[in-house]
């Protein structure tokens, strides 16, 4: 599988995604500068987590306008493979690639901990190596991450099966008291309608590796590769 | 022309800086200070004399970068 993580000034989590797919999944991976345009050739594109441009503004709302996301959006709008981590996901909703913005966490706090969440629809090219309801423990590391969006959105992503991770207990329960940031429904990821584009505020490229003591984010990536017909095996194989 | 702009959350929408703010009022004193929203105040010069084309400007300004018209309104003043 190709992938191109894209660079934007201000990404901290590039190095990790690169490191998850290269030498983990053993997949070739290209890192992407803001400033040039997609290489040609690819299957999947990371936006990463991190400050892009300081954060200046709003969340994302500068990194959108970097020359890269005219290219991102012609290949989101082709099929190509999206997911944004964190800082990736706000973008993706500062270029409206994805529906709604993010607040500031309510208790005003950056938090980073690890977090549940609870697998909403496994029938995405994102979570089709889940169960449907599985609880991952994934860690988040944000202060805007309060999903929000207007009523009649939400009612749309909701009946669609776009909500596709929720903030919830260890037992899977979806709760107030397990929701860190304010988060509306407790909304941790959501999809695109036509099923190519995801954001998660959860880090999935953190908990990947079994010398991390968690791999629960490692279902992501997998399911990913199984989107493109290739299977754990394989690409172990490659990464021995 | 220079415009002054302030981009603020629309009503009803949840701000835990306005919140965090009122509390801190509260504790110095300021018993009848309520609803406190946080806001974002811009200054751009324009080089730009016809009135009408500025503010076209700015309204663009805000509509595509200033504010996420989501969750955030903008007014200017244009002097």
């Amino acid at each position: 599988m190709n992938i191109g993580v894209v660079v934007f000034p201000g990404s901290n989590c590039d190095h990790d995604c690169e490191y998850i797919f290269k030498d983990v999944l053993g997949q070739s991976v290209k890192m992407i500068w803001h400033k040039d345009t997609l290489p040609a050739g690819l299957d999947a594109v990371v936006l990463p987590g991190g400050f892009s441009y300081g954060d200046y503004l709003r969340t994302g709302a500068i990194a959108r306008f970097s020359p890269v996301m005219g290219a991102v959006k012609t290949f989101a709008r082709e099929g190509g493979l999206v997911i944004g981590i964190c800082n990736g996901f706000q973008i993706l909703l500062e270029a409206g690639l994805l529906p709604g913005v993010m607040l500031r966490n309510t208790s005003l706090n950056f938090i980073c901990k690890d977090v549940y969440v609870k697998v909403e629809n496994a029938a995405t090219r994102f979570t089709n190596r889940c169960e449907s309801g599985q609880v991952l423990k994934i860690p988040i590391a944000h202060a805007d991450g309060n999903y929000y969006t207007d009523p009649v959105t939400l009612g749309g992503i909701k009946a669609n099966a776009q909500v596709i991770f929720r903030y919830c207990t260890a037992e899977g329960k979806v709760t107030p008291e397990a929701n860190p940031n304010g988060s509306l429904d407790n909304i941790a990821g959501i999809m695109n309608a036509d099923g190519n584009v995801l954001g998660m505020m959860p880090h999935p490229e953190r908990s990947a590796e079994t010398v991390l003591g968690n791999e629960d984010g490692r279902l992501i990536f997998l399911s990913m590769l199984s989107a493109f017909g290739k299977t754990e095996q394989q690409s172990r194989l490659v990464s021995v | 022309m220079k415009a002054k702009i302030h981009v603020t959350l629309k009503q009803g929408i949840l701000d835990p800086q306005g919140k965090a703010i009122e509390h801190a009022l509260d504790s110095l004193g300021f018993k009848n200070a309520a609803n406190v929203r946080v806001g974002k105040y811009m200054e751009v010069d324009l080089n730009e004399t016809d009135r009408t084309k500025a503010e076209a400007q700015v309204k663009q300004m805000c509509e595509k970068l200033l504010a996420n018209t989501v969750i955030e309104e903008y007014r200017y003043d244009l002097q």
